[in-house]
């Protein structure tokens, strides 16, 4: 018997050197059981790498990967109990969608009347009924990619990894994807790692996150802790938009810490973690109050005067780019809640812009 | 005719002047083969002016035994070096594709001499080689045919490696990655995933290899022994004996047979197309 709490993979000390450069950095990671669990970052960070080494397809340079307690070290890709969703996603062009989805049912010696039923049922669970007989050139990106989907999942991985699915698709079908992923995820309870470079799909899928960059993990968290509690500078910027001041540490204080930041004056704001003891505050552009009035600072308020250098209009939100005072580059989101509300103002425009201090988070840089 | 609308910018092909080039270099390339095709059905044993209609050389030909039986040799050392051709050319081309190794630089290199050394030099070569070596001769059929088969090998493999070589470059890695991730072993990866993808490849490189064993001349001549007559070989020494009717209607055959091998090899080499069956 297995502990159900424990984790079903554990990445201990991994890294991978091609020559000098380390894809994968002593990374080290447990993820739990039934987690809907993204690795995001830009490209070239490691992410991809270190899916391919869970499928079996790199070796580990040193450290260890465990799947549901057992070592992996010099097991194929054939004997994991892992299955991939390939960006490309790999489906067979010279098999229909019922071959391929019997593919890995077949070689593995399952018996003929299972694998009907099998592969019936797998068909159903992504929604490609009536598709059994046709071939892959017959299909869209989206319908191959279910394809690929079925043909992993029929075989009862303990673990789905799927590199980039959504990349190679159109917006409105990625939307609908995600939620057709999150709602497999549920039905099938099979732990889901999925590599992303999209922040927005990370976010609106996994149940938690591993920012990576250059080979290493910055922060693991839920979305929205990572969206409201970034530790460092690196993943406020990675993870939705920021503003940044430069700052000052004046003293800590438990959780918080007095700084003097040049354009906002001194203020007691939040640490992201218990060893930031420097670096940068940060605010949302949509957490910054923006006025045309001669303003009033609400109690506690920072403010700044700014002139608004561009406006970019996307229906739902207008995203306002401004330059402060000093010179400093900041934006400003804002939902156009109301059809009849005034119109966006025009570059030129002078402004105010109210910071509260408890929306700013002093992050490591 | 022209008149339905201007002759645009760029089609040349409806200008007269091009339009008459293009017919004087058609009558160039198959002026030849279709007065030998037409002089195959001449009735006249000299076969210089036209005398009438007749089928009587194809079914002289027909009759004639040491032409059969140089058609025969010819099938035989076809169906042969095009199999040994086709696995020895494939696997050549799946190691200079797969793999990176020292000197695999040189190996394609080498590999691809057979392509550009004459025929002759080819045909000399192979000559010596036999003798060298003391090749056993006057062996009983068909294995008098051995060396004829071993120099079209020599010769056709690397058009198998380059046909395969150029439909694996479409390949996508990630479905044998794929197919391994569902559980298959490399060998049954290789036989369920790399060869229906090659298999185009094969056929029209199998193809190719055929034709150009069917109609060779040199490197054959070169390489029978005596009494092993290939159909080519055969037609050549009739010919020195006058040019009949009965030489035009085997040459005939050949030319449908070799057309017929190119026209299905060409259609399977075309990329991303699924190959109609073939009837």
């Amino acid at each position: 018997m297995r502990d159900v709490a424990a984790p079903i993979v554990e990445i201990q000390n991994v890294t991978k050197a091609y020559g000098k450069l380390k894809a994968v950095d002593d990374v080290s990671l447990a993820i739990p059981r039934n987690a809907f669990f993204a690795l995001l970052g830009p490209s070239g960070c490691g992410k991809t790498t270190l899916l391919r080494m869970l499928g079996g397809f790199e070796h580990t340079s040193t450290g260890r990967i465990l799947i549901d307690g057992e070592d992996m070290a010099g097991i194929q890709p054939n004997r994991r109990p892992v299955n991939m969703v390939f960006q490309s996603y790999a489906v067979f062009p010279h098999m229909t969608v019922a071959d391929n989805i019997a593919y890995g049912l077949k070689v593995t010696g399952v018996k003929r009347a299972a694998i009907a039923s099998r592969v019936e049922e797998a068909i159903a669970m992504v929604r490609l009924d009536g598709m059994a007989a046709r071939k892959p050139d017959q299909l869209s990106g989206g319908q191959r990619q279910r394809v690929a989907l079925a043909r992993a999942l029929v075989k009862r991985p303990k673990l789905l990894l799927l590199d980039e699915p959504l990349s190679a698709l159109d917006k409105k079908l990625r939307e609908e994807m995600q939620l057709e992923l999150v709602r497999l995820q549920t039905e099938v309870g099979i732990t889901f790692i999925i590599v992303t470079h999209d922040q927005e799909e990370a976010l609106g899928m996994a149940s938690e996150i591993a920012v990576m960059k250059e080979g290493r993990i910055l922060q693991i968290a839920p979305p929205r802790e990572l969206y409201e509690h970034p530790t460092r500078r690196f993943v406020a910027e990675f993870i939705g938009a920021s503003n940044s001041f430069p700052c000052e540490v004046l003293a800590i204080d438990g959780q918080n810490a007095r700084v003097r930041s040049p354009l906002l004056g001194e203020l007691t704001v939040e640490r992201s973690a218990p060893d930031v003891t420097s670096g940068t505050l940060i605010i949302r552009p949509e957490k910054v109050r923006m006025d045309f009035s001669t303003p009033e600072p609400t109690p506690g308020e920072a403010l700044i005067r700014g002139t608004i250098d561009q406006i970019a209009y996307f229906g739902d939100l207008s995203i306002v780019y401004l330059t402060a005072e000093d010179g400093s580059r900041l934006q400003c989101s804002r939902y156009n809640v109301s059809r009849i509300a005034a119109p966006d103002p025009r570059p030129g425009t002078a402004c105010t812009l109210g910071i509260h201090p408890e929306d700013l988070l002093l992050v490591g840089d | 005719m022209l008149g339905r609308s201007p002759v645009g910018p760029l089609e040349y092909t409806r200008r007269l002047w091009l339009r008459l080039w293009l017919l004087a270099v058609f009558v160039f390339l198959y002026a030849p083969i279709v007065i030998l095709v037409v002089f195959s059905f001449n009735d006249s044993r000299r076969n210089i002016v036209w005398q009438g209609f007749t089928t009587d050389y194809y079914v002289r030909a027909a009759e004639n035994a040491s032409l059969i039986e140089a058609f025969g040799n010819s099938l035989i050392i076809a169906f042969v070096s095009t199999i040994l051709s086709t696995i020895i050319g494939a696997l050549l081309a799946l190691g200079l594709w797969r793999f990176r190794f020292p000197g695999r630089a040189a190996l394609d290199g080498a590999a691809a001499l057979p392509i550009v050394i004459p025929e002759i030099c080819m045909g000399v070569a192979l000559l010596v080689f036999f003798n060298r070596v003391g090749f056993p001769t006057g062996m009983p059929w068909p294995l008098n045919l051995a060396p004829i088969v071993i120099g079209h090998v020599a010769f056709s493999f690397p058009f198998v490696a380059v046909v395969v070589r150029a439909r694996m470059i479409g390949f996508d890695r990630s479905l044998e990655e794929a197919s391994k991730d569902l559980g298959a072993s490399e060998w049954q990866t290789f036989w369920n995933v790399t060869v229906p993808y090659m298999k185009p490849g094969l056929i029209a490189g199998g193809l190719l290899a055929m034709t150009l064993s069917l109609d060779d001349f040199v490197i054959t001549f070169f390489t029978s022994g005596p009494g092993t007559l290939t159909f080519p070989v055969q037609v050549y020494s009739m010919v020195r004996f006058g040019a009949t009717p009965e030489v035009n209607a085997a040459s005939t055959v050949l030319i449908v047979v070799t057309v017929l091998l190119t026209v299905i090899a060409v259609r399977w080499q075309r990329p991303d197309k699924e190959v109609a069956k073939l009837g």
